[in-house]
């Protein structure tokens, strides 16, 4: 070794070096625009495919529980010992009320009707609609977002009112307007408010009514009542008292928050939802890895020679994988960036129309599917990185 | 450049391989490409490697240059042994003290002539800025000063080969190994390109290897080693010793 130093020593300036071949390696993927746009498109694909279908399945699932979100007073939900789903109640006898009453620790209890019935539109044809009937006096039950009438409007003769979505079903090209009047099971109903209630799973029309009115305008048979919607004095105590009203009764009493997870519950188990969901999503994974994989290996196999330059210069594999990974974090950024604004932009356009309302972009979706857009990114690197690591430098003498 | 690579005393070696063997597998068969080679290079002097296709030439300069590992023999490229180094350790050698000049030139399409000369600057820690003055400066000495933002693309292959060359000295390095650099280029552009070499790379602590087929560029050679079937047959120049001329 001749005196003076070791022959392996460089002054190296770090950070400048790491700046400066990232700036090199990011010219590299702006240089062949066709790829590079390649990748973000197949990354923003992927990630529009996956923020669509994720926020729409989280959305559907919500939309099951509408009634029950919209009933947030209630602390209790009773029902008959079968009833898996608010979708399908089974009627209770109307004594029950009386008893959940008389249940102790119980604040208040009032009756909560729901069944499907069908409204004839004003173009002749029969539309299904979801009819809630609510305590008569309290009116316990009924959205508070009101865009036209009031809560109190609900206690006039043959009052129901109904969701701006029902209403341009029944009216549709006109402004949302009170009175009305409808034909319910051959009875007349006049429309006194509308009311913004959560979008539903199984209908677009929803009508909210007293109780004692809502058992008229359908025909259940002796038995109409399908929930008891109960509140217990102390909320601290909400599931003793719960448990009480089940053991003394002999019927189903479950905390709210339990009700939506056990009707959420039977929307998985009982449809092609989730599997067909999670299908689309994983072939948004598999599109993107695919994509941004193909395309990737082949702008490295493009400019393999050019690697394997930088590493006869004397560029470490250490920095090549930084090179690599920062164009590919670039594609996944930029991907994931376009994606998301066009997710969002769908979500603010579609979501304004009454079949797509409620649908939006989840704040946690949006997290979950940058992790996901990371993961294809890398899954779909690693092959090429494996090239660029193991390109022989020696290939730069061969012609 | 302030490198802490050791001055080479003119005159001195700058290259030594003593027994170099290297064998590559071809199927089911094993092809010995360099049987035993010596060959040496000196400070200040202009050394050809020439010989026919296949000899060993590229193989030889890949293993002197670091990229390539003799399976035999001591290889000491500017008093470092090259045998006993591994993976970056050897990048480091070759980023600090090596330039090269590939037939094929490999600039990088994306980046301008400046940038592309800049490169061993830039990737060993020196600001972007830094490298392309560098090296706007060596590429005005090659007569490229109108040219330094233009893309490869837009540079005919003797210009190309100007800022290959630029890159390959701009961080002055002590040993420059070109791998026929002008075998892409006219008669007129290669002595161009050969004066230019002889001109900026050389120095009495440098040296430079040429690999080349080019008869046409044999009078810039200080050296000359005939290469055939893996071994130096024929040594012949200024500087050779009788007792050397024939390894």
């Amino acid at each position: 070794m001749p005196p003076g130093g070791d022959l392996c020593e460089y002054e190296r300036l770090s950070t400048f070096q790491e700046i400066g071949m990232l700036v090199v390696a990011l010219r590299m993927l702006f240089g062949d625009a066709t790829k590079c746009l390649g990748l973000v498109f197949g990354v923003a694909l992927s990630t529009l495919l996956l923020c669509q279908q994720v926020s729409i399945f989280f959305g559907l699932l919500s939309r099951a529980a509408s009634v029950i979100d919209d009933a947030p007073e209630a602390d209790i939900w009773v029902m008959d010992p079968a009833v898996k789903t608010i979708e399908v109640p089974y009627p209770l006898r109307d004594t029950v009320l009386q008893r959940v009453r008389g249940v102790e620790g119980v604040a208040w209890a009032v009756p909560f009707f729901k069944a499907s019935t069908q409204v004839r539109t004003r173009r002749g044809t029969l539309d299904n609609a979801t009819m809630i009937g609510v305590d008569d006096v309290s009116l316990a039950g009924v959205p508070d977002r009101f865009l036209l009438g009031t809560l109190d409007d609900l206690t006039l003769p043959d009052a129901i009112a109904i969701n701006p979505a029902g209403f341009r079903l029944l009216f549709p090209g006109e402004e949302l307007d009170v009175g009305r009047e409808l034909e319910l099971n051959d009875r007349r109903a006049r429309i006194v408010a509308i009311v913004d209630s959560s979008p539903a799973f199984s209908a677009n029309l929803t009508i909210y009514t007293r109780y004692s009115l809502a058992t008229r305008y359908t025909n259940n048979g002796r038995n109409t009542l399908s929930f008891v919607l109960a509140k217990a004095a102390d909320p601290s105590t909400t599931a003793a008292v719960a448990d009480r009203i089940a053991a003394e009764m002999g019927l189903k009493a479950v905390e709210r928050a339990t009700f939506r997870r056990e009707t959420i519950g039977y929307i998985l188990e009982t449809t092609g939802i989730p599997a067909s969901f999670g299908t689309v999503v994983l072939l948004g994974v598999l599109i993107g890895i695919a994509i941004v994989g193909l395309t990737f290996n082949q702008f490295v196999m493009e400019n393999i020679r050019q690697y394997a330059a930088l590493k006869a210069i004397g560029v470490r594999n250490g920095w090549l994988l930084a090179m690599t990974l920062a164009q590919a974090a670039f594609v996944a950024t930029v991907g994931y960036g376009i994606g998301l604004a066009a997710a969002a932009g769908f979500f603010a356009t579609a979501g304004q129309s009454d079949a797509l309302r409620g649908f939006r972009l989840l704040p946690e979706v949006a997290v979950g599917v940058a992790v996901l857009a990371g993961v294809i990114v890398l899954l779909a690197t690693t092959v090429s990185l494996r090239r660029v690591f193991f390109v022989d430098p020696a290939t730069v003498f061969r012609g | 450049m302030d490198h802490a690579a050791t001055n080479t005393p003119p005159g001195a070696i700058a290259v030594r391989c003593v027994g170099v063997e290297k064998s590559f597998a071809a199927g089911e068969t094993n092809v010995r490409v360099l049987r035993g080679t010596d060959f040496t290079a000196r400070a200040g002097e202009m050394t050809f490697l020439v010989g026919p296709s296949g000899c060993g030439k590229t193989t030889l300069i890949s293993i002197i240059g670091a990229i390539l590992s003799a399976d035999a023999g001591s290889v000491e490229v500017l008093g470092f042994d090259v045998r006993r180094a591994r993976g970056g350790r050897l990048a480091d050698f070759r980023l600090a003290n090596l330039g090269f000049i590939f037939q094929q030139f490999n600039l990088l399409p994306a980046l301008s002539a400046a940038e592309n000369a800049s490169l061993p600057l830039v990737a060993a820690g020196r600001s972007t800025r830094f490298g392309e003055r560098a090296a706007a400066a060596l590429l005005a000495r090659l007569g490229l000063e109108k040219h330094l933002h233009k893309m490869p693309a837009q540079l005919s292959g003797g210009q190309q080969q100007r800022v290959a060359i630029a890159r390959a000295l701009v961080h002055a390095p002590r040993l420059v190994i070109c791998d026929e650099p002008t075998a892409s280029l006219d008669a007129e552009s290669g002595h161009t390109v050969m004066e230019l070499l002889r001109e900026v790379a050389l120095a009495p602590d440098r040296s430079v290897i040429i690999v080349t087929h080019d008869t046409r560029i044999f009078e810039f050679a200080d050296v000359i080693h005939h290469m055939s079937d893996g071994r130096i047959e024929r040594i012949e120049g200024k500087s050779i010793a009788p007792s050397e001329a024939h390894a």
